[in-house]
């Protein structure tokens, strides 16, 4: 097999495309091909990854035009012309080549109130929670999230909203709003309801097409929406 | 805008559902651009009947017919897509969305080439 042609973002945001070759192999994944690069071509090349098996979240990175989970990435799949583009995600700050800042991905989650809130102690029986229930069926359409900044990046909303929440935070909190044991519902519909939260979203539907792990935030946002309408109708919502 | 930015991918944008939200977009803009021109229209009704049948008579030119069902198909489009989304953000998620959305648009075409044929 021919080798590829990748070209990789080396510095900061005012950085540039620095072109290398690497050799084709079977079954290889975008991270096969970085991880070469870094290795065996330039050990200044930095980048983020950890599990290398989908599970971890660290390696996404931008491959020929759209946001992806590298490690599960074959080059198959991607490669066009024999060529490949890999840049840092988009719509976070460039800390050096493919590693992004994702600071202010993990603050929208607070600020979404994506934190679990108990209403019961270690001392009280667990909850009987039945997997046909409807709300909890909602709960694991959404939970499977491996916080890997996909949907941040691959969202517009995102790119011209500084205080939009985001894609996978508001997800978290659709997924707690359902959670029959969480005991924050009222404060954190009232966070996902404000400038920024869920009604900011224009359905794209982009961070669905892009999640790797085949989740809909777009549908868990809509959910939001629905939720925060009614309390507002209801007069539970300023 | 940086050069990384400029470089940074749209690629996600090639998906039928941002393109719809585009089309809504500018749907809406064309809409809102056509509506001063209606209202002035109307106001030659006010003025005399002269002036508004001779407007009426310029646009029976098949250019004038081509740009009203340009309006017709906006306005249609704008009402689907409208439609849609209202839906989505009130009646929670629906999966089929896509085709909702190529739906609309198909639905405001035929609107259009039905007005063309008609007029």
């Amino acid at each position: 097999m021919k080798n590829l042609i990748v070209s990789i973002w080396r510095g900061r945001e005012d950085g540039r495309f620095v072109t290398y070759e690497a050799p084709r192999n079977e079954s290889q994944t975008v991270l096969d091909i970085v991880t070469y690069i870094q290795r065996e071509v330039d050990p200044t090349l930095s980048y983020r990854f950890a599990c290398r098996v989908g599970v971890c979240g660290s390696c996404a990175m931008t491959v020929n035009g759209r946001p992806r989970w590298t490690c599960r990435t074959h080059v198959s799949k991607v490669v066009e012309d024999n060529r490949l583009q890999i840049g840092p995600l988009a719509n976070l700050p460039v800390i050096k080549d493919l590693a992004t800042d994702m600071t202010r991905f993990f603050e929208r989650w607070q600020d979404a109130k994506g934190a679990f809130a108990p209403t019961a102690t270690r001392a009280d029986p667990i909850a009987a929670i039945k997997p046909e229930d409807a709300r909890r069926q909602a709960v694991d359409a959404g939970i499977e999230c491996i916080n890997c900044g996909v949907c941040w990046s691959a969202c517009d909303t995102v790119r011209w909203n500084a205080d939009y929440l985001g894609p996978a935070a508001l997800n978290r909190a659709w997924t707690l709003q359902n959670d029959a044991r969480d005991g924050a519902a009222k404060e954190r519909l009232s966070a996902v309801a404000q400038k920024g939260g869920c009604q900011a979203c224009h359905s794209h539907q982009s961070c669905e097409r892009h999640c790797p792990q085949g989740l809909n935030p777009t549908a868990s946002i809509a959910g939001l929406k629905k939720m925060s309408l009614s309390a507002y109708l209801r007069g539970e919502l300023k | 805008m940086s050069a990384l930015a400029d470089r940074r991918e749209t690629g996600y944008r090639r998906d039928a559902l941002w393109i719809a939200a585009l089309v809504h977009r500018l749907s809406g803009v064309a809409l809102a651009l056509f509506l001063p021109l209606h209202f002035l229209v109307l106001g030659l009704a006010i003025r005399s009947d002269a002036s508004l049948d001779s407007f009426l008579g310029w646009a029976r030119q098949p250019l004038v017919k081509c740009a009203e069902a340009g309006v017709v198909f906006c306005l249609a489009v704008h009402l689907a897509g409208g439609l849609r989304v209202l839906m989505l953000e009130t009646r929670g998620w629906r999966p089929g969305q896509r085709n909702l959305a190529i739906a609309g648009v198909l639905v405001a075409a035929l609107a259009g080439a039905a007005y063309l044929i008609g007029a």
